[in-house]
Order: structure tokens, then C-alpha cells, then sequence
């Protein structure tokens, strides 16, 4: 018979090495869709290297596009960490968006040191409720997160569309659904020069270190982690289960509200329904392949954004499709969970029964 | 006995680690006859039949069934599927049923070959239909099992193993679950269908019941066989003394004077599902200085009243006072505020958290104490210095204090435990079930403790399966019995176990 | 006046039907796997696949039955793997599922894209007719409504019957049902609980597949990128609405198709008095509202979501 057991203490180098294994077997895995499309998988790595370190511009631009991934990963790391599956990032991206476009474009007169903590602060209480209502529902009714969630990034999304022809609709848009240009005061400022990098990314790094302070050393986190990790035990140690659920609940929508604002208005200047090119799911890639650790976001959301930057160069050069960076990202998701299965656990054959 | 041997267990014995399950045990088994397996919980009557059933390989020993032309056949040990095909059928403690299928599917699961395009319901229902009729097993076959009462739930286990053709039958603590009347029920469908020729193997500790229904006794205590007596000779006395052992362990201890009280309960009831989450108008008091045994068969009410204690269910009726006010919120955190102490059942399900660390999961009832929290965040230095401080004091051994709690050995999880609820100095402490799993020395250790703590005036509430346990611990005794809990006037082993079988002494 | 003029005329209920049946499908794949047990949030994904390989298939010369082939091949591929996730090793189902997702779904797309590099239009394949039973057909109202559907609808149908006949009046449906509620029940007759779930979130993942075709064989001629829309989750959320009953997932979904074929008909004939997204969002609230009040008195197959391992009681 053969016996799946729980390994005695799994090192640092297995909780360290499995994600960074499995993301560079995806790499490498990549090499069959490329051979299958005809590509010389030499030149493909060369070329997608080359979109990431090639300049000074290639290398913004990846972190231009971590930046996003950053939050949408925080988002999904602090909701994990509870056991709380938040699958709503994409819509709570929006709702943050809607909020900053709302306040930022013309509603509120204010200099810039004014302006852009109150569009932050707006976008996030945005994607808190966003993901306050899901948690209500799971805490007072019973209701399933994961399918309330992710039916809402649909609403939210049909919402946004609304808006977007209606109250939001930039009057001087021709028609078009998309909202008024955000006012100068609000917009993050370019980190540097004539590239497109802009403060979103500090912004991003904060938040993940202020996450991890707060998981590892605030009693909040402390009930978050004994929640997610063993809910019966908290509670018979009196800690407040739904409570907790919900302050993790809100926490999570607000950083994935704050995507929304960073990118509404650090990137695009203007909200239109194609802001995000599903940041809200990838961002559950990005938390997984970061072992649930906030700082470990960090780096797993530049991996990923170089996997997509760099796809796109290999894609322009050498005419293969780009969609190969979402498969690479999908693999690596599933890479690391079975990474993270060996890791945990050692397959053991026995020959005496159960005991 | 006129009837042939059909089942015969010779010298079986499992060790589990240091710990012996079972030591040669032998016990032959007749057509048509009840054997009744009698012992204390942990005197290694689940371990023989679950080798039986082949759950367990013993390390040594043999099993030899009779086929169906009665001839003698050695069985294959250690595979279920061997054991269900020579007609052995098992009942367990807990049944495994599929609630949200009916009982005639139950019954039915397993029986037909997979692809066949549909069932042949008509036949098996007939069969099924026989089988009640031959011993009056009675159950609603087309009700869902989770709407079936624990009996009737019971008589589908049952039915199943018959429908299975099943000769011999394991009955694992079948009165265990059921009220008085339903194991009456119960030993007359057994009644009916041993003059079929069925042979029934039935585990219990209830002496009334055993001495009614049975043919033959055997009594098993530490492991081994230590009695076998036909139920014609045997009286409750001579049954009760093989089952518990006539000596009586000394625990040398200073007597303490009661203080004032420290928990009351007054006629408090609470409604459960069944009688294993009741209480019936239950009155306790526990003083200062004062250790309060409840001893009684697992599943009468031992877990409401933890429950109740340690703040996760609120009662129907009646009241609670701990140190003379009067609890009106019944949650964890109120029970903590109140000075109650909670050394629960589950040490890993509920007493720590498995994947956070030693220092952590000392401090997790303590995330109000100003000492843990400044301004919200955690104190580590504090954290760290008591957890060293504690695992000093209390012998907790690991990997350390920052490895995961997962990582410790059963005695040092309840070492953690015990170092978590005595450093609140708390005015009670609930010990659930505290050295059940314990090698010797870790549960001596925690019984230590535990008089430790009464020195220093608190009062104790310890509940307890094991009878010793209790009587070497507790300056009074409280039996526990279908929810009611009686007051036993003597510390009298006999007189105490004929009460936690619903005597009246 | 018009609200009745809609729901009487013969183009609103053949649509309901219509728009009925890749949902069904949906649904009834969906309900199999979590019979057995095991969540499948791959199913948006898996639709992604069923649309992309049957249309691609039949594309290439397989014929339509050869793409429907195809398609639940492609299907039981992606269940295949989410079975390996999650039964043997145990993982988490929400997660595994959603991996699924992104999988089945960008290798649709990458396919897609790498087969026909730069189309300004899509190509078409010639799709399903509706069939035309001789005077069936012809029957006043049910004949346009019933008679004038695709072989696909009449498939999902056909398939809501044969899911209820297998998992209620067989042995195997009664080993499956077991399973999903206490895999120690099954384990202890002798039952393979791996095997019964392989196998069942195997060939629901077929059906979901079937469910994508739909889209690119029946309903539309040529594929193209979002064309799946939620249609998976909103499956998700019909099997907890329906009771995990193949009947009821079946009514759950022809109320969809209703409301679906209604609000286009209303906004083509009545105007805009709200604004038409009100009628696109309805539906997914309405399954959140379903949700939340079945969630309590719900009856989930009880093992749902829990890993069961051999010889670990």
C-alpha cells in the first residue's frame, strides 16, 4: 500500500526552492508550445530575455507591470492567509478605478499632496466593499466566497460599462465609453523620466511591507493566521472568527482596489473597461508562487510581469502569439502546487496496515 | 455447548509504539452464540476486532474462520475485503453510512456489479424485507439515513452486514449511541436472529446488559484476556471486579480544605441533537482547593458539559456562577475573563494550532494582556521571553520555541497547554480527557500539575473515561449518565462502575 | 401589453431553449464532479477548450460528431488533470480548479492564434442546423419552439436524462453519490473511491466541454476570444441553486436562458427606459441571490471539498 504522509518539518530550502523550481520549469515547459508553433526556441529565450533587460525602457516597463501585480497578489495573499477565497480581485480592481475616476476628475479642487491620498483612500474603501459584501454573505448566510466573488467581477465589470456610458462617460470622449481624463493634481507622478514607471510602484512596495509587518508582528495578524490556519482552535481560544474573516475581507478588497487607482492613475490617465487584462487573476498566481508571503509578492509579481513583458518582445519578433505568457503563468500555478505538495508531504510505501 | 466453533482468535497480539494493544489473546467463537468482550475504554477490545476485520495486522497470533460447509479456513489478516467475503460483518462506534443516500441504498452500495444499466431493487428489497422480518430489525428503507434516528441508523449498519451475509457479527459498543429502550429493541433483534445461526461478537462495558443478553463473557483488561466465564455463573460483583481489577492505586496527597465555590451550576440543561450533547437539569459545584471527578461512559453528556464550560454553546436553561457572578455571555473569551482555564478534549484539533509556533500558541489566549499588545502590535520580546520562561518551567521538549506546534509529541503538546492555562492563575480549570493518549510519564506529569494547582486554590472540573484516573485525583466524585449527573457518595470502584452504567447504587 | 407579446411569441421560448443549452451541459458536468465530491472551477476554462477544439476540429474535416468527440476529449484531458490535482494528492480544489482555468484557457487562445496567425474575420465553419422533423416542425408553437433546435440541444437534453437515470437507478450512480457524501461508506464495501472520482470529474469535464462547443458549433459559427463570458461560474452557481438534482439544474437553467432571451427581446422592442446593463448584470445577481438563500439549507455532498486518503481514518 502506498501512504502519503506529512513530512516531519519541511527546510527552508524546500519552502524556498519549490516556488523558485517551479516557475523555471514553467520557463522551460514553455519550450514545447514554442517548438509546436515553430519557433527556434534559442532565439524565443533570447528575445523574451532581451524584452526584459534590453534597456533601461524594457526593464520600466516590466516593473510598470508588476506594479499592479503587486496588489492584486497582496490582495490575494491577505484573504488566503484567512482561508477566505477571494477571487474577486478583478472586479474590486475596478471598483477602486471607478472611485479614484470619480473624485479625480474635476469633483474635488485640491493640490496634489491633497488630491492623491483622498483618491487612494476613496479607490480602497471602493474594493473593501467590494469584498466586505462576498464576506457578509459567507459569515451571515453561508454563502460560498469563491462563487460570489467571482459572479461579482461579472456585475462589477457590466457595472463599469454602465458608468462608463452614463455619470463617468467623458463628455468630450466622442462617444466612446470611457471616462474623463483624471485632473493633473491626482495623477502619480513618473518615478523616472520619459518612461512610464510612476509612483504606484513605491506605493505597491509599502503596502507589501506594511502587510508583512502587519501578518508577522500586529495581533490582527496573529488572528488572522490562527483563523485561516486552524479556525476551531481560534475560537476556542476566543478569538472573534468572523470578525477576524471580515477585517481580512476588507483589507484584501482595499489593496485590490488600490490596483484599480495606481493604475487608473499612474498608467492610463482615464478608466476604460479594458484597464486590467485579468490583474485580479493573476494576482492569485502571484500570491500562490509567493508561498502566501507578502514580501515574497514582490518578487513573484516582477517574475511574472517579466514572463508577460518579455513574451510580448519574443511575440512581436518572432510572430508567436502572446497569449504564450498566460500559458506560462498557468503552468507555473500548477507547477507550484505540486512543488508544494512534495514538499509537504513524502510518499511512503507500507507493507503493515493502517495504525 | 452443543453448537461447533466457527470462529477462533489465537494468541493475537499489536503493540502501538511502547504501548500493548493486545497480549495473546485467544477467544474461540460458537454458531449461534453472543460472546460478550467486556473491558474498561483502552483495555484493547476495538484493537482484537479491528484485527479481526483486518484494519490492523497483529504482530503475531492467528485467525481461523469456519466456510460455509463449516470447515475451518485461516484467514487472510490484515485485508477487510478478505474478512467481508468469509462473512464476518462489523458494526462500529461510528458508522459508516452515507447520510444523504437512503437506507436502501446503503444497504445496496457495494452489492451489484457497477455497469449494470440499473439496480435490481425489487430483489434486494426483498431480501432486505426477509431479513427484517427473520429479527424484527425494523427501518424506514426509503428514508435518507440522515433523517434516521442513531437506532435506526444502527439497524441499517446491520442490515447492511446481513444483506452481506454476514455470519458473524461485531457489534462495537452498539448501546453506546442508543437509549435505554432502543437497546432493548436491539438485544431482542439479536435475540431473533442468533436462532438463525448468526454468531454475534459484542463489545461493551455496561455489566446489566452484558449479563442478560449474552451466552458467554470474556473480559479484557490491559490487553489481556483476563476472564472468560459462562453468563450463567457470573453476577455483576464477580463481572465488575474482573473488568476493573480489585487494587485501588494509592496516590499519596495532603488533604485541602474547600474554599468558596468557584463554578456552580444550577438545573442546567441543554438541548443537544442527541443524548451525547444533553444535559438534563445538571447541578455541580466546585470549590477552591477542590478537584471534581466526572466519571462516566464516553458519549453521556461529558461533551455538552465541556462545551458549556469552556463557552462554545450556550444552555437552554438554567444558570452558571463562576467565583459567585453570574456568567451571562457563554463565548471563549468570557469564560477566559471569568478565571476559567479550558484543557480540551482535542489537544490538536482545539488546544493548539498546528502550523503557528510554540511561543504563538502560548500566547493565544493572552491578545488582550497589555503585557502581548502595545498599540496593536505584538510584543515580541515579552513573547519570546515567556515562551523560553514556560518551556523551562514546564518541560515542554522540541525543536524549539519558534518551530511549528505540529512538530511536538502529544505529552508536549499538553505540557504547552497546561504552561497556557496555569500562567493565568485561572479560579478553574476544566481538564477534558487530560492524559487520555499520554505516556505514562507526561500524564503523571500533568496530574502533578494539575494537584499543583489545587494547592494554589483552584478549583478543578476534571472529566474523565478512565475510572483510575479519576478516583486517584478527585476529592469528589460526580457520575455522568445519559446527560443526568449523579453524585457518587463512595469511593467504592464497583459501586461507581454500576453507576456509570445507569445503576441506581 | 408587450412584456406578454414577448413571452407568448414562439422566437422567445425556442431562444430560451437555446441559450439553455450550454448551460445544461455546464450544469450537469459540474453537478457530476461535485457528486463525487470534487469542486471543478476549472469549468470555465474547460468551456474555453470545448468551444476553441471542436470548432477547430470540425475546421479541419473531423465533421461535426468528430468535433463533438474532440471537444469532450479535450474536456476529460483538463478533468484529468485537476482529478490528479485533487483526488490522489489532495490539493486544494479552489485552487487547482482555477489553475484549470488559466491552463485550458490560454492554451485555447495560444492555439488559436498560432493556427490562424493574423485573421481580420474569424473563419466559419458550417454549424449545426436546426433540425427539421417533418410535421413536428410544422405543429403550431411547440413545432418552432421544440422542433426547430440543433442535434446539440436535443444532445444536452437527452444528457440531463441518462446524468438522472446513471446517478439514481444505477449501482454505479449509487457508488458515485457515496462517494460524494462519505468515501469511508464506499471504501468500506470495497468500492475504489479514486477510481469513481477520476472518473466522474473525468467525464464531467466531457460534458462542460460539450458545453463550449455549443457555443462554436451550435450557436455561432467561429470562435472567438470571450466568448465563454462567466457562462462556467454562473454553472457553479445553478448546481448549488438546483440541489446538485439533474431535474432542477435543468429547470435553473431554462429560467436563465428565459430571463437571457427576455431582456434582449425588451430592450429590442421596449427601448432603453433603464439602461441595458441593468438586464446584463440581472443574471448574475439573480445567482447570487440564489445563493445566499439556499446556502443554509443546502445539501452539500458532504464530503465536498475534502480530501479523503486511503487508510486514513
Amino acid at each position: 500500500m502506498i501512504r502519503i504522509e506529512p513530512r516531519e518539518a519541511p527546510s527552508n530550502w524546500w519552502t524556498l526552492g519549490i516556488p523558485v523550481a517551479s516557475a523555471l520549469l514553467a520557463l522551460l515547459l514553455a519550450a514545447i508550445p514554442l517548438a509546436l508553433a515553430g519557433a527556434n526556441i534559442f532565439e524565443a529565450y533570447i528575445q523574451m530575455f532581451k524584452g526584459i533587460f534590453g534597456s533601461t525602457f524594457a526593464f520600466t516597463e516590466m516593473l510598470t507591470r508588476a506594479t499592479p501585480l503587486i496588489f492584486t497578489g497582496l490582495a490575494a495573499t491577505l484573504a488566503f492567509r484567512a482561508k477566505l477565497w477571494n477571487i474577486g480581485a478583478e472586479g474590486q480592481l475596478y471598483l477602486g478605478a471607478m472611485a479614484a475616476v470619480a473624485v479625480g476628475t474635476g469633483l474635488i479642487d485640491a493640490p496634489g499632496f491633497i488630491l492623491i491620498p483622498i483618491i487612494l483612500i476613496t479607490g480602497a474603501m471602493a474594493g473593501a466593499a467590494g469584498m466586505a459584501g462576498p464576506a457578509y454573505l459567507k459569515t451571515r448566510f453561508g454563502a460560498d466566497e469563491v462563487v460570489t466573488t467571482l459572479l461579482l467581477n461579472f456585475i462589477i465589470l457590466i457595472f463599469l460599462q454602465m458608468m462608463l456610458e452614463g455619470p463617468l462617460q467623458d463628455p468630450m470622449g466622442l462617444g466612446w465609453p470611457q471616462s474623463s481624463p483624471i485632473v493633473d493634481a491626482a495623477i502619480l507622478p513618473q518615478l523616472i523620466p520619459r518612461m512610464r514607471l510612476h509612483w504606484g510602484l513605491i506605493i505597491a512596495l509599502i503596502t507589501a511591507v506594511i502587510a508583512q509587518i502587519m501578518l508577522s508582528k500586529s495581533v490582527w495578524g496573529f488572528k488572522l493566521r490562527a483563523v485561516g490556519e486552524n479556525a476551531a482552535a481560534a475560537l476556542h481560544a476566543g478569538i472573534g472568527v468572523k470578525r477576524t474573516l471580515m477585517s481580512a475581507a476588507i483589507v484584501s478588497g482595499a489593496v485590490a482596489g488600490l490596483a484599480g487607482v495606481s493604475e487608473v492613475a499612474g498608467l492610463r490617465g482615464y478608466l476604460t473597461t479594458d484597464l486590467s487584462p485579468g490583474y485580479g487573476y493573476t494576482g492569485i498566481v502571484v500570491a500562490m508562487l509567493a508561498g502566501l508571503s507578502p514580501i515574497g509578492v514582490v518578487i513573484s509579481a516582477i517574475f511574472i510581469a517579466s514572463v508577460f513583458v518579455g513574451a510580448d518582445t519574443m511575440s512581436r519578433a518572432m510572430g508567436v502569439s502572446s497569449y504564450l505568457a498566460d500559458l506560462v503563468v498557468a503552468m507555473s500555478l500548477i507547477c507550484v502546487l505540486v512543488g508544494g505538495f512534495i514538499a509537504r508531504f513524502k510518499i511512503t510505501r507500507t507493507d503493515k496496515g493502517k495504525s | 455447548m452443543p453448537e461447533p466453533v466457527i470462529l477462533t482468535l489465537s494468541n493475537l497480539s499489536k503493540r502501538f509504539g511502547s504501548v500493548v494493544a493486545n497480549d495473546a489473546v485467544s477467544i474461540d467463537l460458537h454458531r449461534g452464540e453472543v460472546l460478550s468482550l467486556l473491558g474498561e475504554n483502552g483495555a484493547g477490545k476495538t484493537t482484537l476486532m479491528n484485527m479481526l476485520f483486518g484494519h490492523y495486522v497483529p504482530d503475531s497470533g492467528s485467525i481461523e474462520v469456519a466456510d460455509i460447509s463449516g470447515k475451518m479456513q485461516p484467514l487472510t489478516l490484515g485485508h477487510p475485503q478478505a474478512a467481508l467475503e468469509a462473512g464476518i460483518g462489523m458494526v462500529h462506534q461510528h458508522f459508516t453510512l452515507a447520510e444523504n443516500l437512503t437506507a436502501l441504498d446503503n444497504i445496496l452500495l457495494g452489492s451489484e456489479s457497477l455497469f449494470s444499466w440499473r439496480h435490481n431493487r425489487k430483489a434486494a428489497r426483498k431480501k432486505v424485507s426477509q431479513i427484517i422480518e427473520r429479527t424484527g430489525l425494523a427501518a424506514p428503507l426509503d428514508e435518507r439515513v440522515g433523517n434516521l434516528s442513531v437506532g435506526e441508523r444502527q439497524r441499517v449498519e446491520i442490515l447492511k452486514a446481513l444483506f452481506h451475509d454476514a455470519r458473524i457479527l461485531v457489534l462495537d459498543e452498539p448501546t453506546a449511541v442508543l437509549t435505554p429502550q432502543e437497546a432493548d429493541t436491539l438485544f431482542e433483534n439479536i435475540g431473533a436472529m442468533t436462532k438463525d445461526g448468526l454468531s454475534v461478537i459484542f463489545i461493551s462495558h455496561k455489566l446489566r446488559e452484558v449479563l442478560a443478553f449474552s451466552h458467554r463473557i470474556a473480559v479484557l483488561r490491559h490487553g489481556k484476556k483476563v476472564g472468560e466465564i459462562a453468563t450463567a455463573d457470573a453476577d455483576e460483583r464477580v463481572i465488575a471486579r474482573m473488568m476493573v481489577g480489585a487494587d485501588t492505586p494509592t496516590t499519596p496527597r495532603d488533604t485541602q480544605k474547600p474554599g468558596a465555590p468557584v463554578l456552580e451550576l444550577n438545573n442546567i440543561t441543554v438541548k443537544g441533537k442527541n443524548m451525547r450533547t444533553s444535559l438534563r437539569a445538571v447541578n455541580l459545584t466546585v470549590h477552591a482547593h477542590e478537584v471534581v471527578g466526572i466519571a462516566g461512559v464516553s458519549g453521556n453528556g461529558q461533551s455538552a458539559l465541556a462545551q458549556l464550560v469552556s463557552g462554545l454553546i450556550s444552555p437552554d436553561g438554567g444558570e452558571m456562577q463562576v467565583d459567585g457572578q453570574r456568567i451571562s455571555k457563554f463565548t471563549p473569551p468570557a469564560m477566559l475573563n471569568a478565571g476559567i482555564g479550558r484543557i480540551p478534549e482535542d489537544r490538536h484539533h482545539d488546544g493548539v494550532i498546528g502550523a503557528m509556533s510554540v511561543a504563538e500558541n502560548l500566547i493565544i489566549e493572552r491578545l488582550q494582556d497589555p503585557a502581548i499588545r502595545k498599540r496593536g502590535f505584538l510584543q515580541q520580546k515579552y513573547i519570546q521571553d515567556n515562551a523560553k520562561q514556560l518551556c523551562k518551567d514546564y518541560d515542554v521538549r522540541g525543536p524549539g520555541i519558534d518551530a511549528d506546534a505540529r512538530l511536538l509529541s502529544g505529552g508536549n503538546i499538553q505540557k504547552l497547554i497546561l504552561a497556557r492555562v496555569f500562567e493565568c492563575a485561572p479560579r478553574l480549570i476544566l481538564a477534558n480527557q487530560p492524559t487520555r493518549g499520554l505516556d505514562l510519564g507526561a500524564a503523571n506529569e500533568v496530574a502533578r500539575r494539575l494537584l499543583e494547582a489545587r494547592i494554589r486554590g483552584a478549583g478543578i472540573l476534571l472529566i474523565s473515561e478512565d475510572l483510575d484516573e479519576v478516583l486517584a485525583l478527585s476529592d469528589r466524585i460526580m457520575v455522568i449518565h445519559d446527560g443526568h449527573l449523579v453524585k457518587a457518595n463512595t469511593n467504592d470502584r464497583e459501586a461507581i462502575g454500576l453507576m456509570m452504567a445507569g445503576e441506581q447504587v | 401589453m408587450e412584456i406578454l407579446q414577448i413571452l407568448l411569441s414562439e422566437s422567445f421560448w425556442n431562444a430560451t431553449l437555446r441559450i439553455a443549452t450550454p448551460l445544461i451541459f455546464g450544469v450537469l458536468g459540474a453537478l457530476l464532479c461535485e457528486k463525487a465530491g470534487v469542486l471543478n472551477l476549472g469549468i470555465e476554462g474547460i468551456f474555453v477548450a470545448g468551444a476553441m477544439a471542436g470548432w477547430m476540429a470540425v475546421w479541419l474535416g473531423f465533421g461535426l460528431w468528430g468535433g463533438l468527440l474532440v471537444a469532450a476529449g479535450v474536456g476529460g484531458f483538463f478533468g484529468l488533470i485537476h482529478a490528479i490535482l485533487t483526488v490522489p494528492l489532495g490539493l486544494s480544489q479552489h485552487v487547482s480548479g482555477l489553475g484549470i482555468t488559466m491552463f485550458a484557457t490560454s492554451v485555447s487562445y495560444f492555439t488559436y492564434r498560432t493556427a490562424l496567425p493574423q485573421v481580420s474575420s474569424p473563419p466559419r465553419i458550417e454549424p449545426f442546423r436546426p433540425l427539421d422533423i417533418p410535421i413536428l416542425s410544422d405543429l403550431p408553437f411547440i413545432g418552432p419552439v421544440l422542433f426547430q433546435q440543433t442535434a446539440m440541444t436535443w444532445l444536452a437534453l437527452f444528457m440531463v436524462a441518462l446524468v438522472w437515470w446513471v446517478l439514481n437507478r444505477t449501482p454505479l450512480g449509487l457508488a458515485i453519490r457515496a462517494v460524494g457524501d462519505n468515501p469511508d461508506a464506499a471504501d468500506a464495501q470495497g468500492l475504489s473511491v479514486y477510481g469513481l472520482r477520476f472518473g466522474a470529474i473525468i467525464t464531467g469535464s466531457a460534458l462542460m466541454a460539450l458545453g463550449g462547443a455549443f457555443l462554436t458549433m451550435s450557436a455561432f459559427d467561429s470562435f472567438f476570444f470571450g466568448m465563454v463570458n462567466g457562462r462556467g461560474w454562473i454553472c457553479i452557481a445553478l448546481v448549488i441553486f438546483a440541489s446538485w438534482r439533474p431535474g432542477k439544474a435543468l429547470i435553473g437553467a431554462l429560467l436563465f436562458g428565459a430571463f437571457e432571451a427576455f431582456q434582449v427581446r425588451l430592450q429590442t422592442q421596449v427601448g432603453a427606459v433603464v439602461p441595458g446593463q441593468i438586464f446584463l448584470m440581472a443574471p448574475y445577481v439573480l445567482s447570487i441571490f440564489a445563493l445566499v438563500i439556499v446556502a443554509r439549507r443546502a445539501e452539500y455532498p458532504r464530503a465536498l471539498l475534502k480530501p479523503w486518503f486511503k487508510g486514513q481514518r
